[in-house]
Parts: C-alpha cells; structure tokens; sequence
C-alpha cells in the first residue's frame, strides 16, 4: 500500500549493520576452519574468536577469559540460572526474581520451581522499579542466586542494579542479570556493579541473531551448559559460529564505541515523542519510569482502544512497532509486564511500544506524530468503550 | 496471518457507527478480555433493514462485526439468528484458530440486539421491561466496560 517504512521496534531486533556483515562474510568462506584445528585457517578462527572475546570483555568492564559465547540470550539467561542452580544446589534451593523479566528467564525460573526450588517473584512500583532494599529483604541463608534484569524490553524501565550487585554481594549471594535490552545501549561495568553474571544478546545491538554471551565472573560455581568437545573452556561445547561471534564483537565494539552521541540523539527523539503524544491524544498513560529509562523506548497506553489494530494500522502507513495487547502476545492476557505495574487488563490492552534506533530520523517522528493522532481517534470512533465518554463528558 | 478479505474490512469497516432510536441494542464481550462489540439493529415487520457496530478489539473483532452487519441486514429476524460463527468466519474467507472467538462474538451480538428487540416488542417476556429502562441499562453495561 505504502512505500515508506519506519521501523520503531528496535528493542524487538536490529538490521546487521554493513560493517559487521563485511566483517562476517570472510568466516563464511575462505576462513571456514574451525576454531579447534592446529592448521592455519584453523588457527585464524580461533584468532577472530578470542578478538572478539576481548571485545565483549572491554564493552562490560570484564575479563577475557569470564565471557563464554551461547546461542543466543535466551541461552545465556537458561545457562546462567540452571547453572547456577544446579552448581548450588547443597548451599539452597531459594532464587529471587522479579515480576517483570522477560521469559527467558521467568520461564527457566517455573522449570526449576517444578524441581523443587523456590522461587520470589518481587513485585514492582508503578514505574516498573524494584529497590536493593526489597532484595537484600528477600534474601534468606537459602538463597543462592539473584537474577534481575538490566533493563525491561517492554516498558524500558532501568533497575538500580549497581545497588541490588552491592547488597548481593554483602550477603554473598550470587547475582545475574539479563543485560539483553542495556549491552550497547547504556554504560555497563560489571566490576563496578558487582554483577557476578551477565546475559546479551548480538541481534539487540545490530549484530546478527541467533549468538550471545555469558559473562561469568572468575570462582562462579556453575554447571557447564553443553558437554561434549573442549570448546569455551569445556563449558559449552559444540563447534563455535565464528561468522556470529565475529559479528557480535564487531558489533559490540561499534555499539559501545558512540554511546553517548548515539544517546543523546536517541533520547532527544524518546523526548520529543513522549511529549508529542501527550500533548495531541487525550486519555493516554506513558508506561515505565519517566527518566530511567532505555534511551530509545516510548511505551504509551491508548485508552478505549486495542493494541492489535493500531498496530496493523500502523502497518498500513508503513510503520512497525509493537504492543503487550492480548492479540499480541498469543494468549488471552496482556503481557505480564504491564499487569504487574498495576494497569489494568483493558488499558494493558491498549498499549503501543516504540523503539527507536540509530537510522531513525526527526522526519520519521513528524511522520508517526501525523499518523498516530488520526489512527487514535479513527479507533477511538469505532469504540463503543469510547461513545460511553464522549457522552459522559457532553 | 489475516485473509485479504479480513483485512479489507478491517480497513474499510461497513456499518460503523450507532443507530438513533435503534429497535434492538445487543453488547457483548468485556474490556478485561480485550474485545466489546456492541450491535445496532433497525427492524421493520419483522427485516432488519439496518444494523450498525461499535468494536473494541483487534483487527479479526472488527472484521467479524463489520462482516456480521452486512450479513444480517436484509434478513428477517429469524434468519439472522441462524447465522452462525462459522458462517462469519468463511464469509471472511476464514480467520486464524487462535482468532476464531472473535466470530463467536459477532454471533453473540447478533444473539443479544436482537433479544433486545424481542424484549422491546414484549416478544420474550422479562421483567415488565419498557424501552427507557433498556435503555438506562444499556447505558450502565457501558460504564461497566471502562471501569
Ligand atoms: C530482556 C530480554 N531477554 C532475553 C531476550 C532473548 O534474547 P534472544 O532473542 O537472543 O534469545 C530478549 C529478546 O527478545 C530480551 O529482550
């Protein structure tokens, strides 16, 4: 229908950017030894994976030898929070969550909850927050791991997790974070932050999909993830993809490089939305912290509307975004992300989330800020949610 | 995921909008679940000569409604009670199974305006019911929804 398309869903996966694709392709081809063969390209392989090793390590604030490359984030917050679990499993049964995380790691934590460890799903404020304080209060001598995400992937939301690493690591309490949505977005240093294990993931900071990394602190007692060859330290076996891992350090590399012009850029842009929506649309709700949050993320409720069909409106005017409406998510509930800030069903229903990146620009924002408003109102008029206010407020 | 016929009736919904002095109001569905549609019937001897809708829900909710609306105007009472779910969903060249409740809704609606109507006319008998109390109910259905 239309030719433009504006992508807002950066948060959902990134396009590979040219550089990291240049750097990839070789590894495909006439570098395709693996990495454990003593022959030149072998040899080459194994170079290109421990410099991109260093990369991640230097992107983190970590060592070398602490970053163990998976296939994905999902597998790194499985690997860190089975693991861990396992390994610990004489020192207790007890993890600490929270509400919010996404459910790579919600759903590791129900799987070992069916195994006989005790889970805490620590609610949040209405901001998406949870404090060092309600940790370090529900830490109990059973506890062994704390895992708490960097930052949320649908409201954007930034945890104090400088403060949560310090109380962990009062009480001697392991901490892991799945740092998917905040690795190449925000400053992270693991040391700083006590951070004993971190989750990311390549295809968040325009890298390719389907590779990831574990940071695990040196003395973590935690199980080996894949048994078989000797591949990452014995800990996670199979022959590595060295094309992907290539890509993630030149991405991370890259990401890490213009942190702060690229954020400047992206947070004027949240800005200039954010404000843009409340001031045209009535009867919305900004989800998630108003300043600590992703740079790039804008998270609204539309009232009296559902998520799905502005959505494929959207769609028709070329612009992709997402939304935690019910129609969305492949169940019959709103995402749990937003029931646990505190909306309800029907305002969780209506929720839109804009992600933006790098390639963006102000004439997409002017773009989306002519289409919204109309898209709003047009679904707004179909709403028999919506007659019921018009006609209470005449 | 959607056929193009579901589509384009999301896009261009037919019958959009509310009837005055409508014979028969129906809603069903609630916000909780994420998707309300709320029917309009215009009857005469017995033919629904008009039907307009009000959805809330995603983009299969108001291609039902839209779909349901054309279907039933022109078809007497009786007849539009026959439709059946089944029937909405191939009119729209089908919709995905994880969709397919939201033709149960347009049939509920279809269902509700038109016992609506019946109760009006003192076709079903309720609890003596006159036109202004329906109407005060309806009104309370609705705040129910938003709350
Ligand atoms: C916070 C968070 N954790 C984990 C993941 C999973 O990462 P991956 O898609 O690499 O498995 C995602 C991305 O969808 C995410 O946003």
């Amino acid at each position: 229908m239309t030719e433009r398309m504006i992508y807002l869903d950066h948060a959902a996966t990134t396009p590979v950017k040219k550089e990291v694709l240049e750097a990839m392709l070789p590894y495909f081809t006439e570098k395709f030894g693996n990495a454990s063969s003593i022959y030149t390209i072998g040899r080459e392989s194994k170079k290109a994976l421990e410099e991109a090793r260093d990369k991640v390590a230097a992107a983190i604030g970590a060592q070398s030898k602490e970053i163990f490359f998976t296939a994905s984030g999902t597998e790194a917050d499985n690997w860190a929070i089975k693991g861990v679990a396992y390994s610990n499993r004489t020192k207790g049964n007890h993890i600490i969550t929270t509400a919010i995380e996404h459910h790579a790691v919600l759903h590791a934590c129900q799987y070992l909850e069916s195994e006989g460890f005790e889970v805490t799903y620590l609610p949040v404020d209405k901001n998406g927050l949870v404090s060092a304080e309600q940790v370090a209060a529900a830490i109990k001598p059973e506890t062994i791991l704390i895992t708490i995400m960097f930052a949320n992937n649908e409201i954007g939301t930034i945890q104090p997790i400088a403060e949560i690493g310090k109380v962990a690591r009062e009480k001697g309490v392991y901490f892991h974070t799945d740092a998917v949505q905040a690795v190449g977005n925000i400053p992270i240093d693991v040391s700083d932050m006590n951070i004993d294990l971190l989750s990311l993931s390549s295809h968040k900071f325009y890298g390719p999909k389907g590779v990831g990394a574990l940071y695990i602190r040196k003395g973590v007692k935690i199980t080996s993830f894949l048994h078989g060859g000797a591949q990452e330290r014995g800990r996670r076996a199979s022959t590595e993809n060295v094309a992907g891992i290539v890509g993630l350090g030149k991405a991370i590399e890259i990401a890490c490089g213009n942190l702060e012009d690229k954020n400047r850029k992206l947070i004027a842009m949240r800005e200039r939305t954010i404000e843009e929506i409340m001031k045209k649309i009535p009867f919305v709700k900004l989800n998630g912290h108003r300043t600590q949050r992703l740079p790039g993320n804008v998270n609204f409720s539309f009232e009296f509307i559902e998520g799905e069909s502005l959505l494929l409106m959207l769609d028709m005017k070329g612009i992709a975004a997402s939304s935690g409406s019910a129609c969305t998510s492949g169940s019959l509930d709103p995402s749990h992300v937003l029931l646990a800030i505190g909306l309800p069903h029907e305002i969780a229903h209506g929720s839109l989330r804009l992600t933006f990146g790098e390639e963006n620009t102000d004439e997409d924002i002017d773009y989306l800020m002519e289409v919204l408003p109309m898209i709003v109102q047009r679904l707004r008029e179909m709403s028999p949610l919506y007659e019921a206010v018009a006609k209470n407020n005449t | 995921m959607y056929s193009e016929k579901v589509m384009d009736h999301f896009m261009n919904p037919r019958n959009v909008g509310e009837i005055e002095n409508a014979d028969g109001v129906g809603q069903v569905g609630n916000a909780k679940c994420g998707d309300i549609m709320k029917m309009y019937l215009k009857i005469e001897n017995n033919v629904i000569i008009d039907a307009k809708f009000k959805t809330f829900g995603c983009g299969a909710a108001v291609a039902t409604s839209s779909m349901a609306t054309e279907l039933i105007i022109g078809k007497t009472v009786d007849e539009a009670l026959q439709i059946t779910n089944k029937a909405v969903a191939d009119a729209l060249d089908g919709l995905p199974p994880a969709k397919m409740h939201c033709s149960n809704l347009a049939e509920e609606a279809i269902n509700s305006a038109i016992e609506d109507y019946k109760r009006r006319k003192g076709l079903i008998d309720d609890n003596a019911s006159c036109d202004a109390c329906s109407r005060r109910c309806d009104d309370v259905q609705h705040s129910h929804g938003i709350e």
